[in-house]
C-alpha cells in the first residue's frame, strides 16, 4: 500500500492505495464519484476520461498512485455555485447525449479541448473526440454543441 | 481489468531510477504509462515493480542544442507536439507528435517512452529514424548516446536495456530547403498506422538531396526504405521500390501482401508531398 | 367553479422539446449497476473457454479457492443443480427445430471462446480477476467450425453431437407463383451478399447486481437490461426463484441496441449464487470479455433472385438464407432473421415472394438482436439487388424504383402482411433534390472522364421497414413465446402532478421525455408535472420491455388509450361537479367546460382523491391504465443517399455526404427523432464500412477488443443531412411509427450500393461488408487488365 494525496473538485484526499489501482477505480469505490465510468479495457473509448491538473486523460489508464499531488476534475465537479458548466447547458439544449454512459467523458475532453482551443472548427472538434467513443448519438449533436460553445 | 499486483516505486533522480531497475528482476519503467498500462491491463506484461519516473520533470523539456533540438524523454506527445521551438525548427516532429493516439493519450504519453517501447507500429519512431535523431540512454555506466539508425532492434525491443532509461532525444534543425511529409494510413484516426511513411529530404533547384524515407508497420522495427531512398534522389519515382527488404504483418487491418502494395502508394505521395512542402 | 377558460398550456406534442432525462445524466449522477454497492458484496469473475470447442475433462477451483480474498469457487458440475431450466430461448420457429441445453456454466463441453466453465465469488474485483487465472481447467481440444455455410456440409464437426446436425431450423414462407413467374421472366438476376458479424457495443459495459433477503427467499436484481419484465418471468424459470420473490430493476442504462435485449448467464449465475452464499453478488464484464459473452448480431449468408420484365419491373422475389446462430440459442437467436421475412420485397409491388431461412449452429457467441434485427438484412438484400438489376437492364437505379414503388395504402404485400400507409415518391423525391442528384451524376461522368483516380458513388437505400412489435396474434402464429402488447398506467396525483407507469423501459431513448409530452398534451398538465417511472417490476407490474421500435408504437399508444380513460372517468366527475349532465361537458387540454363554469382535470383529481362527493357508484382515484395490442406492425419508411469517394489506388473509402428523408409518421418530438437516426445512421455506416467481427479458422476471436473492432469515432463521420416527411399510420391514434432502427436499417445499402456505383464502371458488381480499402483493392486488382 502506498500513500498518496491529491485533491478531487477542490477536495483533498489522503489514501492508502495497492499500486495497481486504477484512478478510475479509486475515483469510484473509494471515493463514491461514479460520474467517472468505464467503458472498455484499452483505453480506446474516453468514457473515463476525467480533468488531471486541468488537462483530459483516461482514469482507465493512469494508476491511482500516479495522481499523487495532481489536481482532479471529474463531472461531478463541473457545475459551480449550483450552475451548470455551459458545455453541460449546450449538451442539453443540442441533444448531445442519449443514453448518456460517455456523456462525462465527452464534455471533459470538450472542457480540455476548449482550454487549449479556445474556437475550433468542426472538423478539429471532431478530431479533438478521436478517444471518445459515442454509440447512440452518430456524434454530430455532440460536435454542434461544443461548437456553440466555442463561440 | 485491472493489472496483476506488483510493486511502485518512485524515482527522484535519473541514477534513483537505475539503482531502482537494478535491484530487482522484471523491473518496468513506468513513464507516461500509455504503452505499459495497456498491457499490464490486459496482463500480458507481469512485472514485479514499476519504477516511476513520471516524476522527473528535469527530463521534461524541449531545448535549441546548436544543431539540433533536444527533446527530455519525459516531454509529452502534447507538449512536443506544441512546443514553439519545435514547430520553428522541427515542424516535422511536432506535426507527427500530434498524431499520437488521442488527446488524452498525448496528455500523458511520452516520446521517451514511446522509443523505448519499441513498437513498429509507432509514429514517431519513424521520424525519428527518417531525421537520423539520437536517442541518449542513462546506466548504471553513466550516459550513452545511440543513433537512431542502431536503436530499433525488434517487437518491442530496442537498444535501451533493462536497467536503463532514456532521458533526452535530439533532432536536427530543419531549414526552409527541407521538404517532409508523413501520411499515416488508418481505419479510424484513433488507430495505429495500417502503414505509415515519413518522408524527408533536402530541396535545391527542383533536385532532392539527402532523402530519407522510414516505414511504420512494415516490419519488425521501424524500417529505412533505402531503394526507394536512392530512387527519389535520382528523380525517380520511389514508390515502386517502397517495399524492398520490408516484412510486414498481416492482421485485421491489412494483410501483409497489401501493405506491400500500400507502401508504395504512400511512399510516392509522400515524397510527392515532401517535395513541394 | 372558476377554472379559465383554457389553460396556457402550448401544445406539447410535435414540439423539439430538450429532454428530462439530461440533467443526471449530465452531472454524474446516473443510476448505473455497477454503482452498486452493498455490505459484504462479493464480485463474480468468469472462467472463460479459450478455445473454441473442448471437452471439459477437469475443473480444478482449488487453487483459486486458496488465494486470499476467495469465497467461492465452482465449476459447472458443481453449481448444476441450481438450474431449474436452461437459459431462454423465446423463439422456437419451427416444430423440428434443435433447441441444445444451455446451461448458465457449461459442465461437459465448451462450444465457444469464450463459453463459461467455472466462476469465483470475490471480495475484491482485482481479486476475482486474480482467482480466474488459478483455475485449472483440463480441456481436450475438439474440432470446431466456425462459418455458417461451412457447418451444413457433411464432414463438418458438430456444435451439439445430439442433434446429429448443425442445422438449426429452416422456416419457409411462400405466395404467388414464383417458380412460373421466375420462368416467364425476361429478366433475372441473383445476387449474394454477406451480412458480417457484428458486436453491438453499448457503451455501459453489462452488469448485475443481486441483493437477497434469504430469510423470505427474497431477491432484487439490477441488471443493464432492456427487458427487466422478461429478465424476471425467464431467470424465475432458470433458477426456480418464484416470480413473486424476484424484483428486477433496470436503472440508467447505458445503451442497448439489442444486447441487453437478453437474458443471460451471468444473470442467473448472480442469481443462484446470491441465494448459495446469502450475500450480494455483483459481476461487470469488461468490454473485451463483453465481446466472448455478450451476443453478437447478423451473421448471415443471402442469396436473393428478382424475376422482372424487360422494363425493370420486378414480378418475383426469391430470397435464401443461411445464418449462424452461434453455439446457443439465446433469448431470440432463431428469430432474428425472421423479423425481415416479410421483407425481401422492400418498397415494391411485387406479386411472387419466396423466402427460405435456415439457422445453423457454429463455435461463436450466439448472435441475436442487433439494431434493426432482421430488417437491415432484408433491405441491405432488395436494395442492393435493385441495384443489381437496374445495372442489368441499363437502367438508373432511381427510374428502376420508380416503375416498382407500392402507391396504394393500405398495401397487402406478396408476403401476407399489408403495409399501413407511405409515401416513397415523396421522400425519394425529396432526397434526390436535396442531394443534387442530377449533379452529382455529372461530376461523376466528369471524374471517370478525367480518369482521376478517385472515383465518385452514389448510392441509394429506399426503405420500407416493419416495427411496433407487435400483434400478439401474429407472434403467436410464428411461435414467439410472450405477446406484443405494451402496458401504460397513468395516475393523476392530488397536487397536481401526474405519474406515468411505462411498460417500456428506456436505456438512452428519451422516454421520459416524450411519455411527458403525450400526458401534457393530452391532460393538460405542465411537461414538468409529468413523471415517469419505468424499468422496475415491483413499481411497473405490467410491461413487454424495449426493442424493435416498438416503445412508442405501442407503449407510447397505450399512454394515449390511458389518457382517454382518465378523461372518461374524470368527465364523470367534472359532470357530476358543474351538476350538468355528462353529455354537456366538453373537454379540451386539462379543462372540462360545462355550459356556464368549467373545472380542471387537475381539481378533477383532487376531488377523486378526497372522495367526498363522487358520482353515486365511482371508484375513489383518478388512475387508468392501458394495455395495447398493436393491430398491426407499423411502416416507417423513407430514402437515403450516400455519397462516396473511393481512392482506387489504396482502396480507402470516404462518406463525404449522407442524406436521409424519413417518413416515421407522425412526430412527437422531432428532436428526439433526429438523434435516433443520427445514431442509427452512424451504425449502419459503421456495419457498411468498419465493423466486423471475425473469427480465425480456430475460432478465435482476432477482433477481441475496442483496437480490434472498429467501432467509429467522430472523425470517421460527415454531417448527417436530414428530412423528413409524413404519412401518419392510420392504426393508430397517434399516428405513429417508429423511429429507433430507421438509420441502421437503410445506411448499409445505401453506403455500399454507392461503393459500388463507385466501382461499377470498372466491372465490379459486388464488394463484400464492410468494405475495407484491401477488399476494394483487391476487387479493382482482378479486373485491372
Amino acid at each position: 500500500m502506498r500513500s498518496v494525496s491529491f485533491t478531487v473538485n477542490g477536495v483533498a484526499h489522503e489514501l492508502e492505495l495497492e499500486p495497481r489501482e486504477l484512478l478510475v477505480y479509486v475515483l469510484r469505490e473509494r471515493l463514491g464519484l461514479t460520474g467517472t465510468v468505464v467503458g472498455c479495457d484499452t483505453s480506446s473509448c474516453g468514457a473515463c476520461t476525467v480533468l488531471l491538473d486541468g488537462e483530459s486523460v483516461k482514469a482507465c489508464t493512469i494508476l491511482g498512485v500516479q495522481a499523487d499531488g495532481a489536481a482532479i476534475t471529474t463531472i461531478e465537479g463541473l457545475a459551480e455555485n449550483g450552475s451548470l458548466h455551459p458545455l453541460q447547458e449546450l449538451f442539453h439544449e443540442h441533444h448531445a447525449l442519449q443514453c448518456g454512459y460517455c456523456t462525462s467523458g465527452m464534455v471533459l475532453a470538450a472542457v480540455s479541448l476548449l482550454a487549449e482551443n479556445p474556437s475550433p472548427t468542426s472538423d478539429e472538434i471532431r478530431h479533438a473526440l478521436e478517444g471518445n467513443i459515442c454509440r447512440c448519438t452518430g456524434y454530430q449533436n455532440i460536435v454542434d454543441a461544443i461548437e456553440a460553445a466555442a463561440r | 481489468m485491472i493489472p496483476a499486483p506488483f510493486d511502485y516505486e518512485v524515482a527522484e533522480s535519473v541514477d534513483h531510477a537505475i539503482a531502482l531497475l537494478a535491484d530487482r528482476e522484471d523491473s518496468k519503467v513506468l513513464a507516461g504509462g500509455h504503452s505499459l498500462l495497456p498491457l499490464l491491463r490486459l496482463r500480458v506484461t507481469r512485472p514485479s515493480v514499476l519504477v516511476d519516473v513520471g516524476r522527473l520533470d528535469e527530463l521534461s523539456y524541449v531545448r535549441d542544442a546548436g544543431t539540433s533540438i533536444a527533446i527530455g524523454a519525459l516531454t509529452r506527445h502534447h507538449d512536443v507536439a506544441t512546443a514553439p521551438l519545435l514547430q520553428e525548427h522541427n515542424p516535422f516532429v511536432s506535426y507527427v507528435a500530434g498524431l499520437v493516439g488521442d488527446p488524452q493519450v498525448r496528455h500523458r504519453g511520452t516520446i521517451g517512452g514511446s522509443l523505448a517501447h519499441g513498437d513498429p507500429a509507432a509514429d514517431l519512431p519513424a521520424v525519428l529514424l527518417a531525421l537520423d535523431g539520437e536517442i541518449d540512454i542513462a546506466g548504471a555506466a553513466g550516459v550513452r548516446t545511440v543513433a537512431s539508425a542502431d536503436f530499433f532492434l525488434g517487437v518491442f525491443e530496442t537498444a535501451v536495456g533493462p536497467q536503463e532509461i532514456v532521458t533526452e532525444v535530439r533532432v536536427p534543425k530543419l531549414t526552409a530547403e527541407h521538404g517532409w511529409s508523413y501520411l499515416k494510413f488508418r481505419r479510424r484516426s484513433l488507430d495505429w498506422a495500417t502503414v505509415g511513411v515519413a518522408a524527408f529530404a533536402r530541396r535545391s533547384n527542383g533536385d532532392i538531396g539527402e532523402p530519407a524515407i522510414a516505414l511504420v508497420s512494415m516490419g519488425a522495427t521501424p524500417l529505412r526504405a533505402r531503394a526507394s531512398e536512392a530512387a527519389w534522389a535520382s528523380g525517380q519515382d520511389p514508390g515502386p521500390f517502397a517495399d524492398e527488404g520490408t516484412d510486414p504483418p498481416g492482421d485485421t487491418n491489412g494483410s501483409a501482401e497489401y501493405r506491400k502494395h500500400l507502401v508504395k502508394v504512400l511512399v510516392r505521395r509522400a515524397a510527392e508531398e515532401a517535395s513541394r512542402h | 367553479m372558476s377554472a379559465p377558460a383554457e389553460l396556457e398550456i402550448a401544445p406539447t406534442i410535435g414540439a423539439p422539446v430538450a429532454r428530462k432525462e439530461d440533467k443526471k445524466l449530465l452531472q454524474g449522477q446516473a443510476q448505473w449497476v455497477d454503482n452498486m454497492e452493498h455490505p459484504g458484496m462479493v464480485f463474480l469473475g468468469v472462467v472463460r473457454s479459450p478455445y473454441a470447442h473442448a471437452r471439459i475433462k477437469n475443473v480444478n477451483v482449488d487453487p483459486a479457492l486458496a488465494h486470499a480474498g476467495v469465497v467461492a469457487a465452482w465449476s459447472g458440475a458443481d453449481i448444476a443443480d441450481e438450474w431449474h431450466a436452461s437459459l431462454p430461448c423465446a423463439w422456437i420457429p419451427t416444430e423440428d427445430t434443435n433447441a441444445p441445453e444451455h446451461k448458465p456454466i457449461a459442465v461437459d463441453k465448451a462450444r465457444y471462446v469464450g463459453d463459461a466453465v467455472a466462476v469465483i465469488a470475490a471480495t475484491s474485483r482485482g481479486t476475482a480477476e486474480d482467482a480466474v487465472e488459478l483455475v485449472e481447467v483440463d480441456y481436450e481440444e475438439l474440432p470446431c467450425v466456425v462459418d455458417a455455410v461451412a457447418a451444413l456440409s457433411e464432414d463438418a464437426p458438430l456444435v451439439h453431437d445430439e442433434f446429429g446436425t448443425n442445422r438449426c431450423y429452416t422456416w419457409t414462407l411462400e405466395a404467388g407463383e414464383v417458380d412460373r413467374l421466375f420462368a416467364e421472366a425476361a429478366v433475372t438476376v441473383k445476387e449474394r451478399y454477406r451480412q458480417n458479424r457484428l458486436i453491438p457495443n453499448a457503451i455501459e459495459p453489462r452488469a448485475v447486481f443481486v441483493i437477497p433477503v434469504p430469510a423470505n427467499g427474497e431477491f432484487t436484481l439490477w441488471s443493464t437490461t432492456q427487458v427487466p419484465h422478461i429478465a424476471r418471468v425467464t431467470l424465475s424459470g432458470v433458477t426456480g426463484v418464484p416470480e413473486t420473490k424476484l424484483r428486477v430493476i433496470a436503472p440508467d442504462v447505458g445503451g442497448g441496441f439489442g444486447s441487453k435485449l437478453n437474458v443471460y448467464a451471468e444473470e442467473a449465475l448472480a442469481l443462484a449464487i446470491a441465494r448459495r452464499l446469502g450475500r450480494a453478488v455483483k459481476w461487470t464484464e469488461t468490454r473485451s470479455e463483453g465481446y466472448v459473452s455478450t451476443i453478437h448480431g447478423r451473421d448471415q449468408i443471402q442469396e436473393i433472385e428478382l424475376a422482372a420484365t424487360a422494363e425493370g419491373k420486378i414480378t418475383a422475389v426469391r430470397t435464401r438464407l443461411t445464418v449462424g446462430m452461434g453455439a446457443y440459442l439465446q433469448l431470440v437467436t432463431p428469430g432474428i432473421p425472421l423479423l425481415g421475412a416479410w421483407l425481401y420485397g422492400g418498397c415494391y409491388d411485387v406479386a411472387g415472394y419466396s423466402f427460405e431461412c435456415t439457422g445453423v449452429f457454429t463455435n461463436t457467441v450466439p448472435t441475436d438482436a442487433y439494431r434493426g434485427a432482421g430488417r437491415p438484412e432484408a433491405t441491405y438484400a432488395i436494395e442492393r439487388a435493385v441495384d443489381a438489376l437496374a445495372r442489368e437492364i441499363g437502367k438508373d437505379p432511381v427510374e428502376v424504383r420508380r416503375l416498382n414503388f407500392i402507391r396504394e395504402f393500405p398495401a397487402p404485400i406478396a408476403s401476407g402482411l399489408t403495409i399501413d400507409s407511405g409515401d416513397y415518391d415523396a421522400s425519394l423525391d425529396l432526397a434526390l433534390e436535396k442531394v443534387g442528384y442530377d449533379d452529382l451524376r455529372g461530376e461523376q461522368r466528369s471524374r471517370r472522364a478525367a480518369g482521376d483516380s478517385k472515383r465518385l458513388g452514389i448510392g441509394l437505400s429506399t426503405y420500407v421497414e416493419m416495427c411496433g412489435l407487435a400483434p400478439s396474434a401474429i407472434l403467436g402464429a410464428i411461435r414467439y413465446s410472450a405477446g406484443g402488447w405494451e402496458a401504460a398506467t397513468i395516475r393523476c396525483l392530488p397536487a397536481g402532478t401526474a405519474q406515468v407507469l411505462s411498460g417500456a423501459t428506456p436505456h438512452g431513448q428519451g422516454h421520459e421525455t416524450a411519455w411527458s409530452q403525450i400526458v401534457a398534451d393530452r391532460l393538460g398538465y405542465e411537461f414538468d408535472e409529468v413523471e415517469v417511472l419505468h424499468g422496475d417490476t415491483a413499481v411497473i407490474p405490467l410491461g413487454m420491455d424495449t426493442y424493435g421500435s416498438r416503445s412508442l408504437a405501442v407503449g407510447g399508444v397505450a399512454l394515449y388509450h390511458a389518457a382517454d380513460r382518465i378523461i372518461e372517468k374524470a368527465r364523470k366527475i367534472a359532470a357530476h361537479i358543474l351538476e350538468v349532465d355528462e353529455t354537456a361537458v366538453d373537454y379540451s387540454r386539462g379543462v372540462f367546460h360545462g355550459p356556464g363554469a368549467s373545472v380542471t382535470l387537475k381539481e378533477v383529481a383532487f376531488a377523486a382523491w378526497t372522495a367526498h362527493n363522487l358520482p353515486e357508484g365511482l371508484e375513489p382515484g383518478l388512475e387508468a391504465t392501458f394495455v395495447y395490442d398493436p393491430p398491426n406492425f407499423s411502416w416507417p419508411s423513407g430514402a437515403h443517399v450516400a455519397i462516396v469517394e473511393i481512392d482506387t489506388e489504396t482502396g480507402a473509402v470516404e462518406l463525404l455526404r449522407y442524406i436521409a428523408v424519413d417518413d416515421v409518421g407522425t412526430v412527437i418530438n422531432p428532436t428526439i427523432v433526429e438523434g435516433q437516426i443520427h445514431g442509427g445512421i452512424a451504425q449502419g455506416v459503421a456495419q457498411a464500412l468498419y465493423e466486423d467481427a471475425i473469427y480465425d479458422d480456430d475460432g478465435n476471436l482476432l477482433t477481441s477488443n475496442m483496437l480490434t473492432y472498429l467501432v467509429p469515432s467522430a472523425t470517421e463521420f460527415p454531417r448527417w443531412e436530414l428530412y423528413r416527411t409524413e404519412t401518419p399510420s392510420p392504426t393508430n391514434p397517434l399516428g405513429v411509427k417508429g423511429v429507433g432502427e430507421t438509420g441502421a436499417i437503410a445506411a448499409p445499402a445505401a453506403v455500399m450500393n454507392a461503393v459500388v456505383d463507385a466501382l461499377s464502371d470498372d466491372g465490379i458488381t459486388e464488394i463484400t461488408m464492410p468494405a475495407t480499402p484491401e477488399r476494394i483493392w483487391r476487387a479493382l486488382e482482378e479486373v485491372r487488365p
